[in-house]
């Protein structure tokens, strides 16, 4: 029994990071119809600048309690310069293109990406532990816990809660699924596909960010930290469903009980547990457990 | 007539020449390119059929771990039998993973391949007291045949060795590309339709295609190995495939050297830009790499042969291979 | 394969669409060498009974017989192994390849006894024919050219030259004239029916214009919302008033 809590609690923890860094990736397949490799970069530079405003609001003496602005400040930085230069400047050219030139484009601009960070931010780990630490912990059945790990989760269902109710309740938000669901319909009833392209984008760089930078406080950043979560990323929504947003929510559910069911019982095989996880969804509805594409499969 | 087949000649002739006058360092760089480059034509088959395999690193691991784990349990470390090891393995991977992979396209055909390398790597990774885990495995001294050369000539016979094996991989991907399957692999890219309606399966096609490119990952895998000497889980990771699908295209997949043309260059970039740009070469190459998809998608291959003007009296005349 | 038995029967043959039906108990029959045209409006169900006859679709119920042997349900792979070939309404070729190579792989499809990846595609044994067959259709001279470079007349000829290349019992063309130009058409049907005569070829074609099937037919089926309305002659079937209407939407 004290094994399922401890399961279902790391479970809920690691689902909800997941989830924060896949929703965006989901977004940006769905609209723009494009992996983008470069999304675990904006994951990572999100994380890194939260980081540092936070050490630098620590450093300067400020409120403590300020650095959880900073998570959310670092990010939005990111996500509103980032995503429509890296839209603008150069997916916009490639929309057309074959696969390969859409992956390896994005390929690229991670790493032009992992390199910034270090330019920017040295190789030395960074760690901000105050908003984590602030919080304090507490305990249930003889295992500790922090409260910044219930935030997250919190904060998760709060944020997938808004997001669902965006969709359904905004102009904005249906007017992106309406791209999503048909890009072609939606050009010819008069959408701007170019401008929801690049609010799209946007919002996915804002959510990686957010991700990195949500995650930064409970480890020490360093480069390279993004690689797993790069691909994790897309494990998660090839399993809940490339382009929809439930998938996100639904497949960082599955990964994150997996992975803590691995981790708490046979720790060798959690990645392979994940991606064969992975295999089986592609194999048996490769469009994923919610998602709707067209499936070319002779 | 005789400009075309007279640089593939002083290709090759440098390439045989090289090594003698060359720097270790840069030796050392040009016997990674040659190891690596039929791994990279294995990914760029795919391409020229329109699909693209983000998980080829999965044979380049099989090969190399097939090195790693002859010389630990084995004792195991003559080139010449473990090439025919590698290329087996690289092929019955193919081969077993093919059967589910063929029948896929897009970007689920890329999603399936990675997460099959993935698994591979998470394997690899954490059940080290198999694989040695990130500390890896170590490819012991190369014999060629039973033949120990002596320590001063060791590095040298190894690159010829690789020179060899790629030059029979070449000529195996040459002689496939000029078969029929070779060009249904081609025709796939425009019209499946077409060729199911002449009676050939297409799902064949690419099955066999498949277990060609695992054979030519494996020999690749087995030749890094040796050469790097050392062998670790990031040889299955995605970035390794990344790497393959981006040389493919930085050299210029639509012919067989431009993938070699592509590998050279960027190990000597990576060599180069890591060792005065540490912090910076990832850049470098990220760079290069987004000037050659917006500018100059046929990558390097393609400016060598605007450079030769084929590009003008050849126009509309189609070439082969 | 049975003798005497027909060359193609269709059984019933239905398949509905949700609220659409494209075949509604399709039962034809048609005998060696015989040269059919289909005629029927737009979405009366003429290229689903290509498309259920070769097998790109299965039917909801009925059956597809040819030379005897039950086909109901085979891809089109093993249904072109068979011995029927069709060309389609926009040609299917390989854009990127000459149109000698398009040539090519038809005969290499045919010809494949197992896994060919070692000898090469261009020998004697193929070029030869695949250049006759290509002269034959007046592509002659687009041999070594890519095919994008063919005009619409052309692409439809190399169409049907990859079928007829397949050396089959049983031709389906879906509308060959279809985007051709006026001047083009009778020259392009002229040398597509010479191929069929010269070679005995069990055909249908499907066309729109009428024209084109009162002048090449000798049989002529027509169908109206997935149901075969009429069968026989030409100079009958387009004459009669319900057909007319049902086709051009006059009598």
């Amino acid at each position: 029994m004290r094994l399922l809590t401890i399961i279902v609690m790391d479970g809920a923890v690691f689902a909800a990071v997941l989830y924060l860094l896949s929703v965006g990736l989901t977004l940006v397949f769905g609209v723009l119809r494009i992996l983008n490799v470069s999304h675990g970069g904006l994951y990572a530079v999100g994380a890194y600048m939260a980081t540092s405003l936070a050490l630098r609001v620590v450093g300067a003496g400020a409120n403590p309690y300020l650095t959880y602005a900073m998570l959310l400040v670092g990010p939005l930085v990111v996500g509103l310069v980032a995503g429509p230069l890296i839209e603008r400047l150069f997916l916009r050219r490639i929309y057309a293109a074959d696969m390969h030139i859409q992956l390896l484009l994005t390929f690229a601009i991670f790493l032009v990406l992992e390199d910034l960070i270090k330019l920017l931010w040295g190789t030395a780990p960074l760690f901000a532990s105050e908003p984590y630490m602030l919080l304090g912990q507490f305990e249930v059945g003889g295992i500790t816990y922090s409260w910044y790990q219930v935030c997250l989760i919190a904060f998760a269902v709060l944020f997938g809660g808004v997001l669902a109710w965006a969709v359904r309740a905004t102009r904005i938000g249906k007017i992106v699924v309406a791209v999503i669901t048909d890009r072609e319909v939606s050009q010819a009833v008069g959408i701007n596909v170019d401008r929801i392209f690049t609010v799209a984008f946007t919002l996915g760089a804002l959510c990686a960010a957010l991700g990195g930078a949500l995650i930064a406080p409970t480890i020490a950043v360093v480069p390279g930290f993004a690689l797993d979560a790069t691909v994790l990323a897309f494990a998660v929504i090839a399993i809940g469903g490339m382009g929809s947003l439930e998938g996100a929510a639904l497949g960082s559910l599955i990964v994150g009980l997996l992975r803590s069911v691995a981790v708490h019982t046979v720790p060798e095989v959690d990645l392979v547990a994940i991606y064969l996880a992975m295999i089986m969804v592609l194999i048996v509805r490769p469009e994923g457990l919610f998602g709707q594409l067209e499936v070319r499969r002779i | 007539m005789g400009g075309r087949r007279f640089a593939p000649a002083v290709g090759a002739a440098l390439l045989v020449a090289a090594p003698l006058v060359i720097p270790d360092w840069m030796r050392f760089i040009l016997a990674l390119a040659l190891a690596k480059f039929p791994a990279v034509l294995g990914v760029a088959l795919f391409l020229r059929g329109g699909m693209v395999s983000f998980g080829h690193a999965m044979f380049y691991a099989v090969g190399a771990y097939a090195v790693g784990f002859s010389a630990r349990w084995l004792g195991l470390r003559d080139v010449a039998a473990l090439l025919p090891l590698g290329v087996v393995l690289g092929a019955a991977a193919a081969a077993l993973v093919g059967l589910v992979m063929a029948r896929y396209r897009e970007v689920f055909f890329a999603m399936l391949n990675l997460a099959f390398s993935m698994m591979l790597y998470g394997a690899l990774l954490k059940l080290y007291w198999v694989t040695g885990g990130t500390d890896g495995l170590a490819a012991g001294v190369p014999t060629f045949f039973g033949w120990a050369p002596p320590r001063e000539f060791l590095r040298l016979v190894l690159y010829y060795a690789t020179l060899a094996t790629t030059g029979l991989a070449v000529w195996v991907v040459y002689r496939f590309l000029a078969s029929p399957l070779g060009y249904f692999l081609r025709a796939r890219g425009d019209n499946e339709i077409r060729i199911e309606y002449s009676g050939e399966s297409v799902q064949r096609v690419i099955y066999v295609t498949y277990v060609l490119s695992g054979a030519l990952g494996g020999a690749a895998g087995v030749l890094a190995a040796f050469v790097v000497g050392h062998i670790v889980p990031e040889y299955a990771f995605w970035v390794q495939s990344g790497e393959f699908v981006f040389i493919a295209l930085l050299g210029g997949f639509e012919s067989v050297p431009g993938p070699l043309v592509g590998a050279i260059a960027f190990e000597f970039i990576r060599a180069y830009a890591s060792k005065y740009f540490p912090n910076e070469w990832q850049m470098v190459l990220g760079v290069i790499m987004l000037a050659i998809i917006l500018f100059r998608p046929g990558g390097l291959w393609a400016i060598w042969e605007a450079l030769r003007g084929r590009l003008g009296p050849r126009a509309g005349e189609v070439q082969h291979a | 394969m049975r003798d005497g038995a027909p060359v193609l029967e269709t059984v019933d043959l239905t398949k509905t669409f949700g609220m659409v039906t494209a075949a509604s108990g399709v039962s034809v029959r048609l005998r060696e060498g015989e040269l059919v045209g289909i005629v029927g409006a737009n979405g009366s169900g003429k290229t689903t009974f290509l498309n259920l006859v070769t097998g790109y679709l299965k039917p909801d119920r009925g059956r597809v017989l040819f030379a005897g042997r039950e086909c109901t349900g085979l891809p089109p792979r093993d249904i072109t192994r068979l011995g029927i070939a069709r060309s389609f309404q926009v040609p299917q070729l390989y854009t990127h390849l000459t149109a000698l190579e398009n040539l090519l792989l038809a005969l290499a499809a045919r010809a494949d006894r197992g896994v060919e990846f070692w000898r090469p595609l261009y020998r004697a044994e193929w070029v030869e024919p695949a250049l006759a067959t290509l002269e034959r259709f007046g592509l002659g001279a687009y041999a070594r050219r890519p095919v994008s470079d063919l005009p619409e007349g052309g692409r439809k000829l190399l169409d049907v030259a990859l079928s007829v290349a397949l050396q089959p019992r049983l031709l389906l063309m879906d509308e060959p004239t279809s985007g051709v130009s006026i001047e083009e058409k009778f020259p392009v049907m002229d040398t597509l029916m010479a191929v069929v005569a010269e070679r005995g070829l069990t055909t249908i074609f499907v066309e729109h214009d009428m024209d084109v099937v009162q002048r090449y037919a000798r049989r002529v089926l027509a169908f109206d919302t997935g149901r075969v309305v009429a069968d026989g002659p030409p100079d009958v079937v387009l004459a009669d008033p319900e057909v007319r209407r049902a086709v051009l939407g006059r009598a």
